[in-house]
């Protein structure tokens, strides 16, 4: 018995789930999953000390433990607090809760462009997804929003300071995926900035990631700028033979043509595998690759009105209703009637037909 | 006459040097607890002092040092936060500049205490000639044995070294701090874990006030019982004041937390009342980040008691109707001054303060000060200073570090006292160019004023 590991209870929103000490009440609460997972702009389960900075994952501890029943005075940042035995934790179905995320979603768009129209990240962009989620209609911000000086970062990554969120993310895949870090956070409050040092290029083989992990329009892959929009495209997972990774990944198809190669993400748009530059930025032709089949693409996501959802043939429902036999007649209408003007050829006719087409 | 502990010898003839420091009877508490104390009775006598941490969060200063984790094999640090950049406090700076022995003698007891050997003095960038002072003090003490290898021939070594910020506000946050002293950007960390166990370097670490280091000193001489005799409640011994503003005498006053509020300003032994003969219209008794009070609330609480310097009675009330001791920048304003063009100043000090780490503080700064700033202008509206109100609360407790909340409590508090100024300024914002709203109500006695 004293081998097993001992499993912490938490009850979240009033589900209660058993996850393994040192888990996040937001990783718990993923565990649930739907809408009782906290919203996360900055938190990133695969880097290690993302999180904590955006705010949208606040919740309320109604209950500390069993050990120690008093309440959390503050909202807490869920990403980085750890469940402990008899947690009670109160996300939508805390008012508090959905009125401080409100405040942060607000708070997070008074200086965003709202440029989604001309950006390449809209339809996977986590910002508009919480701003529809949890945001109000309208901002009350009536000041010039803040810009910033261009800067170009090399020739895959292409930079949109207006749109960044500051979550950091992007630093964290330097500092754990690649050798050097050469960009950081310059500068304070808000006019904080992502820049390379002294304007240098970020370069190495495996910065495209950045990219992946930006939640919003921020960090975007050059290679593909204004080149289609998410959702007119087909996601199919392939993978080739990769040296530097593991080669899996998700194609962004338009008919045989690779528009743009991605990692594969998780349901909460997290990355599973990174993936390296090559794979990303040089083999976009279908013969690079190996096709697997169309990525599990969330119903709810813009991108999923495009995408393959497994190949079905559509019911021949006559034969179905006929249960086997043949039917007797099967006429073409124009063969009984003239009613319809089987002699107008509808495509000779300019813009819509119209009763006068007919007369 | 209130007991000087801290202040008693800051005015002796070459106080900021060895020997006279030493022939006034500085280093005594060093040869006492080194020699006759163990780290442990140390830390006894400041939980026995009642000591709270003078920095501005009042937490007692000897259950903090109790909190420190002691893992075999780990060193662990003492750091000073020297870092004083609260608007309207100088109170470190003065002790540093005159006294600095004062506070090295107080470092290498609490370092003894700590068991810290490479001490740390983060000291505000702009501070740059007090980093000289106190390096030629450690250069003194060490030269005298007072630091180094062996101290007294007790066996603790102790080092303590000057770091010199680069001027950031933000620095003077514990756990920014520490990231500014380890090199990297003064980000403040998400807390837990606590610096006691997982600080500087991933070592544990105590980071004090100047101010509360230096008291460590009386209460080692005296005793933590004798300490704790002085003041009153839970405020106990003597606390710098940095008092500023419309007043006769600004300047550091060490009083023993037993005096009213109004005897503070105006008895000639402290400020010395107002200049020209104005009137009180209101004050910030704890540093920038504290909420306002107008005259009424200041010398009276809610409850029409007298309303006295310490802990408690400054915080009566809550902040509905009270403030707090923080730092002890007290910040005088008379009738002639314009609470609204004071919380513009103090909402931009805090959006060029704000880190940008986390995001309702970076955004929500910004547009306080835009609105106050259309406000001040004539240019505001009337559905402003709701949305100012909904801003603050939407900052106040959502951000990582207490900033978020210094922030938002002095607009908070600006406009629940001092609504109808805002009003007038909207109301009337060609008049509001010219003249000033002056005192109003503000002194008026308490059934009148007290607007939620």
């Amino acid at each position: 018995m004293s081998e097993e590991k001992k499993l912490f209870k938490v009850t979240i929103d009033n589900i209660t789930v058993e996850v393994e000490p040192g888990t996040t009440v937001l990783m718990a609460a993923r565990k649930i999953g739907g809408e009782v997972a906290p919203p996360a702009m900055c938190f990133y389960s695969k880097l290690e000390g993302s999180g904590g900075k955006c705010r949208t994952c606040l919740v309320e501890v109604a209950a500390g433990s069993t050990a120690d029943p008093r309440p959390m005075p503050k909202l807490v940042a869920s990403c980085r607090t750890n469940v402990m035995d008899g947690m009670i934790v109160k996300n939508i179905t805390s008012e508090r809760v959905v009125d401080a995320r409100k405040g942060v979603v607000e708070i997070l768009l008074i200086n965003h462009p709202l440029d989604c129209p001309i950006c390449d990240q809209a339809g996977e962009c986590h910002l508009q997804d919480l701003g529809y989620d949890h945001g109000a209609e309208g901002t009350r911000y009536e000041f010039k929003r803040r810009t910033f000086k261009k800067e170009d970062i090399g020739p895959y990554i292409q930079l949109h300071m207006t749109r960044c969120i500051l979550c950091y993310r992007c630093t964290y895949v330097a500092d754990q995926l690649t050798n050097k870090r050469v960009h950081g956070i310059v500068e304070r409050g808000d006019h904080a900035a992502i820049s390379t040092y002294i304007s240098k290029a970020i370069e190495n083989d495996f910065s495209g990631n950045m990219i992946d992990v930006c939640p919003v329009g921020a960090l975007t892959d050059k290679t593909f700028r204004f080149k289609n929009r998410v959702w007119f495209l087909k996601p199919v997972n392939a993978h080739r033979d990769c040296t530097k990774c593991s080669g899996k990944v998700t194609l962004w198809n338009r008919g045989d043509e690779v528009f743009r190669v991605t990692a594969r993400k998780d349901q909460w748009g997290e990355v599973e595998e990174f993936i390296c530059n090559t794979c990303r930025f040089d083999k976009k032709e279908t013969k690079d690759w190996v096709i697997e089949g169309p990525t599990l693409v969330n119903r709810h996501s813009v991108v999923s009105q495009g995408h393959y959802t497994g190949l079905e043939m559509p019911k021949e429902t006559i034969q179905e209703v006929m249960n086997g036999r043949k039917p007797k007649l099967l006429m073409n209408i124009h063969d009984v009637s003239e009613v319809n003007k089987p002699e107008i050829d509808l495509s000779a006719i300019q813009g819509p037909a119209h009763s006068e087409d007919f007369k | 006459m209130g007991r000087k502990l801290l202040l008693e010898k800051a005015h002796v003839e070459g106080i900021r040097t060895y020997e006279v420091y030493r022939r006034e009877g500085g280093y005594r508490s060093v040869e006492k607890a080194l020699k006759s104390m163990t780290p442990e009775q140390v830390v006894e006598e400041v939980k026995k002092s009642g000591l709270r941490g003078r920095g501005g969060a009042g937490f007692p200063a000897g259950m903090k040092w109790s909190f420190i984790a002691k893992p075999e094999g780990v060193p662990r640090h003492l750091v000073c936060n020297a870092d004083e950049s609260e608007p309207g406090t100088f109170k470190d700076r003065y002790l540093m500049e005159f006294i600095p022995h004062l506070l090295i003698e107080g470092l290498i007891v609490s370092s003894f205490a700590l068991g810290s050997n490479a001490t740390y003095v983060y000291i505000r960038g702009e501070y740059a000639w007090i980093a000289g002072i106190l390096e030629k003090a450690i250069d003194e003490a060490k030269h005298n044995g007072f630091l180094g290898k062996n101290i007294l021939g007790s066996g603790f070594d102790c080092e303590i070294y000057i770091h010199r910020g680069a001027g950031a506000y933000i620095c003077g946050e514990e756990t920014a701090l520490i990231e500014s002293l380890e090199g990297k950007r003064g980000n403040p960390r998400i807390k837990p874990p606590f610096p006691a166990i997982k600080g500087a370097w991933g070592r544990p670490t105590v980071v004090n006030n100047v101010e509360t280091l230096c008291a460590v000193v009386p209460i080692i001489n005296d005793g933590g019982e004798e300490y704790a005799r002085i003041g009153v409640g839970k405020s106990t011994g003597t606390k710098l004041l940095s008092a500023c503003g419309n007043i006769n005498k600004p300047g550091i006053y060490e009083i023993d937390m037993t005096i009213s509020v109004e005897e503070f300003i105006y008895s000639d032994e402290y400020c010395g009342g107002i200049a020209d003969g104005k009137r009180l219209k209101a004050c910030i008794p704890g540093g920038s980040s504290v909420p306002i009070l107008p005259a009424n609330l200041l010398l009276k609480t809610a409850k029409g008691e007298t309303r006295y310097m310490n802990y408690e009675s400054l915080a009566d009330g809550g902040f509905a109707t009270g403030s707090m001791m923080g730092s002890g920048g007290f910040i005088v304003l008379d009738e002639d001054q314009c609470v609204v063009r004071h919380t513009m100043t103090l909402a931009r000090f805090y959006h060029h303060e704000s880190c940008g780490q986390c995001s309702p503080c970076r955004e929500g700064t910004g547009w306080m000060e835009k609105i106050l700033k259309n406000i001040e202008y004539g240019k505001g509206k009337p559905s402003d200073i709701d949305l100012l109100w909904d801003i603050q609360r939407k900052i106040e407790g959502n951000t990582i570090c207490p900033l978020g909340d210094a922030a938002a409590w002095p607009v908070a508090a600006a406009i629940r006292h001092f609504r109808d100024e805002f009003e007038w300024h909207i109301t009337n914002p060609v008049a509001a160019q010219q003249r000033n709203f002056g005192l109003a109500h503000y002194a008026d006695p308490l059934e009148v004023a007290a607007t939620a």
